[in-house]
């Protein structure tokens, strides 16, 4: 009789793995139909309502981020299964140092802790292979988290099947202030050595000059190759979760052409339904945009 | 196909989708120049009383609340709206006119909404007219919009003169025809003075160009010795942008109108704070009720700017 209640404890765990592994398996059969048609390579997320999250179900204030921690977990997996290629996810933005200090300090712990955790052999950067970017002003982090950050790129390095890019102490117009200081440092050193050049040779003529000059006038693609988000193409879609339409200064430049959604869900809420409903209307309108592309 | 009829971010009220609100805007596409309506004829000697203050903007004409309506709060109006006008072209194919007949119906919108929001205190309106990337359009189709714009404009200047408007152009003004621009020229010089509304009509406009141009312009800068490389700052590039011709360069709401739910490169750097607000309805059906419910809609958000509601 004692035996009951262990069997019980087995055969539930037992039918619960099952089910586990029943869903996986319709969710890759699914993903499988999906993939029919266009996927997007590159997908964006603004990870917002942590906190409302917590607050709605009583919880104490860090739970809602560790909550939203679990969820970005599986979106990651949804996102690796279903064969996108890029990730782009916006963690903490220069204008979130603004908050209680507490807040801050919380928040950059759980960061340095889930940090960490990405080296370790179990994570789902092994288990997809994945090359983890930090983009942002990393400057503005405290020692460990930029150490912890620093090591975590170099250690993926290597990997090029998946990328996530987490934006970190990030702005897009921090961004584009980055991108067009090194622009005007690289144009002014153009402009010095052609100068050098010139000096040598008295006799070029004035209208030649103007040209070089010309030539030498910053272009867009010269911003553009500045930009620290410069290692992936521009997202296809953004998904921004608790029902706000902002883009809140993330990926401005990058964003022209993306297509914007934004759920009503708070971030741990977010699930496989919202992911499929971005991706569907992509496909939707994926020749038209294509089309377009190629006008251009 | 799965059709998964989520309900979108925006209320589609299909009362508004009526015949008769239809006709109306059919009707009044086939004149294309009618001038504003007498109403605002009569608010022209009436004086706004606006602090130069960027947070508030108050009233002091009781004519101009009683225009204002009731779900909307004086208090929360933006200052700043802008406007993606999307849809001409679907909305004379779905009628089986040409394209050129919804541009004519477009700037019938338009006018409607200048008009709104002289009457209902938004300070600036920037439309975006044209962009960089409607250079592929027909040959045909780009010179019938910039003769439309270079008419629209001799016909309602006088207009947008006298009722205190002012009209700015932001773009690259290097492709436009010369016509065209003379008659920019002179209706941004005869209307600088004006103070009610700044209308800002986007021509051969893009974000990307826009900061382009920003850092030409600084890096020109820097080689003169005017500022140093390590001096380049977010303050910096805001000055340069083409947006500096106001007082208030950021939107607080963006609408695009025709459901697509894209920026399309329309002020990048400036829309980084912007509520965004997508309409289901194209352009020249969108009028006085879409835009309510637009402003409604911006009411009614949370705007944190990155911090927090405690």
């Amino acid at each position: 009789m004692a035996e009951l209640p262990g069997q019980i404890r087995r055969m539930s765990g037992g039918i619960s793995q099952l089910i586990e592994q029943i869903y996986g398996f319709s969710r890759r059969c699914l993903f499988r139909v999906i993939s029919m048609g266009p996927i997007p390579s590159h997908l964006a997320f603004i990870m917002d309502g942590n906190r409302r999250y917590a607050k709605k179900h009583g919880l104490e204030d860090g739970s809602g981020h560790k909550a939203g921690f679990s969820a970005l977990m599986s979106m990651l997996q949804y996102c690796y299964e279903l064969g996108i290629k890029y990730v782009t996810i916006y963690a903490f933005s220069i204008d979130n140092f603004r908050r209680q200090p507490e807040e801050v300090q919380s928040l950059m712990d759980l960061m340095l802790e889930k940090i960490k955790s990405l080296l370790e052999k179990e994570s789902i950067v092994h288990q997809y292979g994945i090359r983890v970017y930090f983009i942002g002003n990393l400057a503005l982090l405290n020692d460990q988290v930029r150490a912890a950050a620093e090591k975590v790129m170099k250690t993926t390095a290597k990997n090029s099947r998946v990328v996530l890019l987490i934006c970190i102490a990030y702005n897009s117009t921090n961004e584009i202030v980055q991108a067009v200081k090194k622009s005007c440092i690289n144009t002014s050193d153009n402009m010095e050595a052609s100068g050098n050049y010139k000096h040598e040779d008295r006799d070029s003529d004035i209208e030649g000059t103007d040209m070089e000059n010309q030539e030498k006038r910053i272009q867009l693609v010269d911003i553009e190759e500045n930009m620290q988000m410069s290692v992936a193409p521009n997202p296809d879609i953004l998904i921004r979760s608790s029902g706000e339409t902002r883009l809140s200064n993330f990926l401005l430049w990058q964003t022209g052409n993306t297509q914007l959604f934004s759920p009503a869900a708070l971030w741990p809420e977010i699930g496989l339904r919202h992911l499929l409903w971005a991706v569907l209307n992509f496909q939707r309108n994926h020749s038209y945009l294509e089309k377009r592309k190629k006008q251009l | 196909m799965l059709s998964l009829r989520v309900r979108p971010p925006t209320s589609f009220d299909f009362r508004r989708f009526n015949a008769g609100d239809l006709e109306r805007r059919w009707r009044l596409s086939r004149d294309c120049f009618l001038s504003f309506s007498p109403k605002l004829e009569e608010n022209r000697g009436v004086r706004f009383g606006v602090k130069s203050s960027k947070s508030e903007v108050s009233f002091t004409a009781a004519e101009e609340e009683e225009t204002l309506p009731e779900e909307l709060q004086p208090e929360l109006m933006p200052k700043h709206v802008a406007i993606i006008m999307d849809g001409n072209g679907r909305w004379a194919k779905n009628r089986g006119l040409q394209p050129w007949d919804g541009h004519r119906a477009g700037v019938e919108a338009l006018k409607e909404i200048v008009e709104l929001c002289g009457k209902w205190g938004i300070q600036v309106l920037t439309v975006f007219a044209f962009s960089t990337d409607n250079w592929i359009r027909p040959r045909i189709e780009i010179d019938f919009l910039f003769s439309l714009f270079e008419r629209a404009l001799k016909s309602e200047f006088q207009n947008l003169a006298e009722n205190n408007v002012r009209i700015s152009i932001i773009g690259d003004s290097s492709k436009l025809p010369k016509s065209l621009l003379r008659v920019i020229n002179e209706v941004e010089e005869v209307t600088k003075n004006n103070t009610r509304l700044q209308l800002i009509v986007a021509v051969g406009y893009s974000g990307k160009y826009d900061v382009l141009q920003a850092c030409r312009g600084i890096a020109q800068r820097v080689k003169d010795g005017e500022i140093g490389v390590e001096e380049i700052d977010e303050r910096l590039i805001e000055e340069e942008l083409e947006t500096n011709c106001t007082e208030f360069p950021y939107p607080d709401l963006l609408i695009r109108t025709s459901g697509e739910l894209r920026v399309s490169n329309f002020l990048l750097w400036q829309l980084a704070y912007t509520e965004l607000f997508f309409a289901q309805e194209l352009w020249p059906d969108f009028g006085r009720s879409g835009f309510i419910e637009a402003l409604t809609s911006f009411q009614q958000r949370q705007r944190r700017f990155g911090g927090r509601k405690s």
